[in-house]
Formats: C-alpha cells, structure tokens, sequence
C-alpha cells in the first residue's frame, strides 16, 4: 500500500491490480428518465475518488445503487475481483461498504450510542440490548473522533450539526470499513469541521479504505481526490487523475461536458470534445 | 464519588445554577414528563375525592366510605380500566412507528365473540368436551390468541408489504371485524362463559387473595431492587457516571412504597358479605362474626400489569423494540441502517393483535357474555390513552408506563363522573377536552425542553 500512500497513484500502476470496487454497466431508470446509464466506475484500495456533477446528475443515485439502498436496474459490482450481489444496505455492509449520507440518515429520537449500534446492536449473552457496551465502545470511537463529545443519553436531533456528523460518521468507520462512501460530506459544515474531515480523509486513506467523495462542489474535493469522474445527465463524460487536469477544466466537464486533454473521456463527453482530445 | 464522572467540575458548575430541583432531577434521573402524568392523575383524583364526599356528605378524608378514594373505588377503577391499558401497551408501538390502529375496538369484539362461542357452543356441542371441563378456557383463550395473532398479522402484511396506509387498512378493519362480530351468532349474545374463563375477568374469585398479593408485591419489591443493583453494577463496569447513593435508595424506596400501598388497597377491599357466607356454607362452616376476606390483585389487573412489563421490556430491551423507535424517528435512516422496515411493521400488528385478544379475554370474562357490541369505541379510548400518555403522532415518542398511566386517568374522570352523578354526554365532553388539554400541555412542553 506503500506507493498509493499519502499521493496521487497513477492509474497505470494500478492497472496490473484488483480494483477494491468495479462497478459496470451500471443503470437506472425512474420512470422514463434514465437516471444512470451505462456507467463504469472503480476504485483502488487507498485511494480517493471524487465523484462529480450537477445536482442532479446522478451521482447520489449511483452510490446509492452500491450502498444497497437503490436497487439497480442492470449493472455488475465487483469487490476485490468478486462478484458482489448488493441488493439492500445490509448486504453492502457485510461487503465492508459504508456510508455517510449528506442527510446523516440518523435516526433523531434515539441517542448517539443508539444510532452508532443501528441495525448492528451489541447483545448479551440472553438475546437483549447490551447498551452498557454499546456505550462503552461509543465513547471509545467518539472519544477519538471528537473528544468534547460527552452527550451519549440524549437524543441525537438536540445535538449541533458537527456532533451529529461525527455520529455519522464514527457509525461509517467504527465497523471495520474497506470503502467509504461520503455524499456531500462538507456541505453543512463550517471550516474548522471541513478541515477535521480533511484530516480523516487522509487519515482512513493512509489506512487502505477506499473512500468516494461526492460532491457537487469541486473545491470542497479538488485537494482530496486520486482521480475524479465527472457525471452529467446520467452518463460519465471523463475520469481524470487529479494531478493531470486543473480546476477550471474539471469545472468545464462538470458544466459542459467537456473532455480536457488531461481526461478519459466517457460515454457522456460532448461529441466535439472527444474529437478534440 | 471517587468512581464517577471524568466530566464532574462541569457538572458541578452547572448544577449550581440548577437549583434544588433541577439537582434532584438529575440526581435521580427522572423523566419529568412522566412525572407531570402522575401529578395530574393525583391532582384529578384528590379532586374527585373531594367532589365526591361532598356529594356524599362525607368528611374528604374518610377513605373508608363510597367516595372516590375508597379502597371500593380504586380496586374497580383497577379493573375498569385493565382491558384498555393492555391494547394501550400495544397501541404505543404502533403509534411510535408513525401508523394508527383503528380495528382494535372492532378486533376486541370479534375475537371475544369467536372464544365465546367457542367455550359455550363449539367445544361441547361439536367436539363434546363438557361444559366445565379444565380444558375448555384454555382452548378457548389459545384460540382467541392465534386469532387475534393472525388477524393482526394479515393487517400488518397489508400494511408493511402491500403498502397501503394503516389509517386506511384498520379502518377497513373496524368495520370488517364487527361486521364479523355479528355475523358469528347473527347478533345474539353468547353467555355464560367457562367458570375458569371467567377469573380473567375479576370480581371476588377473580381476584388472588390478600397472601398472594403480599407474595407479588414482594417479588416486584424485590425486582426493583435487583434492577436497581444490576443497572448500577453495569455502570460501574464501564465507568459510567453514577447516580449518588440517595438518589438509588429513594428510588427504591419510593417505587417499593408505591407497589406496598396498592397491594395494601387491594388488601383492604372486602368481599360483600353476601359472597363470604356462601365461601363459608360450600365450606360446610358457619361465617364467622365479622368475617373478612381481602380481594387482592384482581387477575385482569395483573394480566394488565404483566403485558405492561412485557411491552416495556421489548421496548427497551430487544432488537425489536430500538427498530421500532429509529423507525419512527426516521424510517429512511432506519432502512439505510439495514433494517427490515416492513417486517418490524408487520410484527408490531401481530403484537397488537394478540393484545387486542387479551383484551378480549379479559372483557367477555367480565362480562360473563360475548356480544356483538364489545369493544365498541375501545379504539378511541386505546389511541387517546397512548396519547395522553405522551406518545406522539408525528411518531419516535411514547413509553407504555406513560400509556398505561393514560388509560388510567381517563378510567378516572369516566367512573369518577359516574360517581358525582354527571351525566353521559357530559362525561364526553369532559374526556374529550381533557385528551385536547394533555396533548396542548404537553405541546408546549416540548417546545420549552428544547
């Protein structure tokens, strides 16, 4: 993991491994609108992957579909080489998948302990709640995330928006994740908050955690991101390692769909910029 | 404390400010709502003691007499109010995942109507097992629980799986199941039901006698200390922060006071004199001069008090029970977190359903008969009990004591009325205004809290 740590790995060099994530021909279609089609998307084990586009460009329904939580119409998503059938949030979870939605998807009546613990409770050995262990570990993984974090009995909706993020995201990685997926992460935080999830980013990277960042912000993820894809109207229109294109031209891709030279284009990419690349 | 908080100077500070309440509360870790509930239920019944003697002409501190706070009165306030706090255990479950449960009341009838018929009709018309023999209240009662089972599960099929709204499929329900209810006999009543059958429903056999309630009353002392202990000892494990010392003992002493003083009540209800000399003539004995045979826990109320338990256990202490709070809190969140929505839907009706038989058990016992008119508005009653009890119905809120505690003090104002002689449609008008105030309060507190 040596060579990925800490920079951008390039994209030759890993073409030789097993990408942690392979996701192809990935589709799906509400009603008539095509809301994903055709796209195919991987990810290398320590390595960050921004994905791009408009409100509205697919992206969410697309992590979606891999964290289980939209069914995909058609489409194969590998895990380490092996074929994945994720078809509901647990099955991605026991594939080591996880993910912190941009709404923290946390249930807001029940506390920080509870919500860490949803859907994976710590039980004594008569079959009920063990939520004496439940706290203990909480405190451990909120102790390390946020340490002025001390409101474990109280529901988590009196909390402020960056100690529910931290509950979001000490669920993400209290589980052992391989992939983490977050969805906006920074959108509702201020800037010291944005820097700790900078640092975390790095820090689960320096890890081995395959981490997808989506935004639809590029400077929220520009500095975090290996490579990026950009997403419009359902369809990839590039994939570029960060360090071959500059900001604007990912701007470009995002807006127009226009493919710099530093890019791949995809299905999605204008007609006359993949003649120009 | 030399164990507690990592955080105490914090705590110390800001419980300065507190003063002696708000110390006390969080000393001994309250919940202040609940402990409003109970205020109010006091306040009303003191109230009603005093109305009542007046109208008596009785001394408000004679307890002995036919006003409100008579051991008489308590024990069949008890009683009365035991059918509707079982479903109301169940109703909060149901209610905290944002759904409503409308058939109850029409449920209750039809399930009471089906173990009628078959403890007075079925089993020895068409099976010939005699009337009276043990078996029979057993089968009936197995039979109304699968039923009430069954039915609850098919509602909550259509509910979590076929997706259509619980207002919508209940409703359906309530006129399904009385439809039915009818159609059993064609309206006739059945009666009389199993002498076994019948103890679930109260009254001086009905009831375990002055020893026995002594016996439970220690077990419940004794499993309030036990929990107490083991609640403490786990937090010590973990180096959690403690409650001090006082605050663990006045909570036990307080709680074993309170279970003492109501078996004591129940204690202090005599048999009529009538039934007594006939207990003594089966005996062969003469009544002796003055005899005095306690009621104690009448049995619809333990049953009453033991769903209670049950539903707070798998509340708070299952799986279940924490998917069925983070549904309510967010049902996205709750699916995201890979919980199986529709089948957490779906057995919380089953539940229901099974209480709702209970209920029915209980209350055709009572009765002595089914008939077809049984239960007829329980589901109001049901749903106004979980929600003066503070379950909320934008769903995620809502405690079954808080529920029971509810159905309690409707019973309350109903008999408590009956007693001062109010007529029945003002008896509406004052359950209704009562269920609009408690829900305005407890509004307003919830928005002070935040």
């Amino acid at each position: 993991m040596n060579e990925v740590k800490g920079g951008s790995a390039p994209v030759a060099e890993q073409q030789g491994k097993t990408p942690l994530v392979e996701m192809n021909g990935m589709a799906k279609s509400f009603g008539g609108l095509r809301a994903v089609d055709n796209v195919d998307i991987n990810l290398f084990p320590g390595e960050v992957v921004g994905i791009l586009g408009h409100n509205g460009a697919g992206k969410t329904v697309l992590i979606k579909m891999l964290s289980g939580a939209i069914q995909r119409d058609s489409g194969t998503i590998r895990i380490n080489g092996r074929d994945a059938p994720i078809n509901n949030p647990r099955d991605a979870k026991n594939f080591g998948i996880e993910t912190i939605y941009q709404t923290l998807a946390l249930a807001d009546n029940v506390d920080a302990t509870a919500n860490l613990f949803l859907g994976r409770e710590l039980m004594t050995r008569w079959g009920t709640l063990d939520d004496a262990a439940m706290e203990a570990e909480a405190r451990k993984v909120m102790g390390r995330l946020n340490p002025r974090f001390v409101r474990f009995k109280e529901p988590v909706i009196a909390l402020s928006g960056g100690q529910r993020q931290s509950v979001a995201i000490a669920r993400a990685i209290h589980f052992n994740a391989r992939v983490l997926i977050m969805d906006e992460p920074t959108a509702a935080l201020g800037p010291q908050e944005t820097a700790q999830v900078a640092d975390l980013v790095k820090q689960l990277k320096s890890e081995g955690i395959g981490i997808f960042l989506i935004s639809h912000d590029i400077h929220d993820v520009f500095g975090l991101c290996d490579r990026l894809y950009v997403i419009k109207n359902g369809q990839v229109v590039g994939m570029a390692k960060t360090s071959d294109v500059t900001k604007d031209e990912v701007l470009g891709m995002i807006i127009l769909g226009k493919c710099p030279p530093g890019a791949i284009p995809g299905p999605g990419a204008m007609r006359e910029a993949v003649a120009a690349a | 404390m030399t164990e507690t908080l990592t955080n105490a100077p914090v705590d110390q500070a800001r419980s300065l400010e507190e003063g002696a309440l708000g110390r006390f509360l969080k000393a001994t870790e309250l919940d202040t709502r609940m402990l409003g509930m109970v205020g109010a239920l006091l306040l009303i019944w003191i109230g009603l003691q005093f109305l009542s003697s007046l109208r008596l002409g009785v001394s408000p501190f004679d307890f002995d007499g036919r006003a409100f706070l008579s051991p008489r009165n308590l024990w069949n306030l008890s009683v009365q109010s035991s059918s509707i706090a079982i479903m109301a255990t169940g109703m909060v479950l149901v209610i905290v995942t944002r759904n409503i449960d409308l058939s109850v009341g029409s449920l209750l009838g039809f399930v009471g109507m089906i173990m009628g018929v078959t403890q007075a009709e079925f089993l020895s018309g068409v099976l010939g097992i005699p009337f009276g023999h043990s078996s029979v209240w057993m089968i009936s009662l197995a039979v109304g629980l699968v039923l009430g089972l069954g039915i609850g599960a098919i509602q909550g099929f259509l509910i979590a799986y076929a997706a259509i709204p619980a207002f919508i499929v209940t409703l359906g329900g309530l006129l399904v199941w009385r439809g039915a209810a009818w159609w059993v006999t064609s309206g006739r009543t059945v009666a009389p039901m199993d002498a076994t059958f019948r103890l679930m429903g109260g009254g001086p056999t009905g009831s375990i006698g002055a020893t026995w309630s002594w016996v439970v009353a220690l077990v419940a002392c004794l499993g309030v200390v036990f929990m107490l202990i083991s609640a403490r000892r786990q937090r010590i494990r973990f180096n959690f922060p403690l409650r001090p010392v006082w605050a663990e003992a006045l909570l036990g002493s307080v709680s074993c006071a309170v279970i003492l003083g109501a078996v004591w009540i129940a204690n202090s209800y005599p048999w009529p004199i009538g039934i007594v000399r006939r207990y003594y003539q089966d005996l062969g004995l003469e009544a002796p001069e003055g005899a005095f045979i306690a009621h104690g826990i009448a049995i619809p109320v333990l049953i009453a008090i033991v769903a209670g338990v049950a539903v707070t256990f798998i509340s708070k202490r299952t799986r279940f029970g924490r998917y069925v709070f983070a549904i309510g809190g967010n049902p996205e969140a709750a699916v995201l977190a890979g919980i199986n929505t529709r089948w957490v839907t779906m057995k919380i009706f089953m539940l229901m359903g099974l209480l709702v038989a209970i209920s029915a058990a209980v209350s055709t016992a009572r009765l002595n008969a089914a008939t077809n008119a049984q239960g007829t508005l329980d589901e109001l009653l049901v749903i106004a009990a979980a929600v003066i009890g503070g379950t909320s119905l934008s769903g995620g809120v809502g405690t079954v004591a808080g529920a029971m505690i509810g159905a309690v003090l409707m019973q309350s104002l109903a008999s408590g009325m009956i007693l001062l002689g109010v007529d029945t449609p003002l008896q509406n008008v004052v359950v209704g205004s009562v269920l609009v105030l408690a829900v305005w309060l407890d509004t307003v507190y919830r928005r002070r809290s935040k």
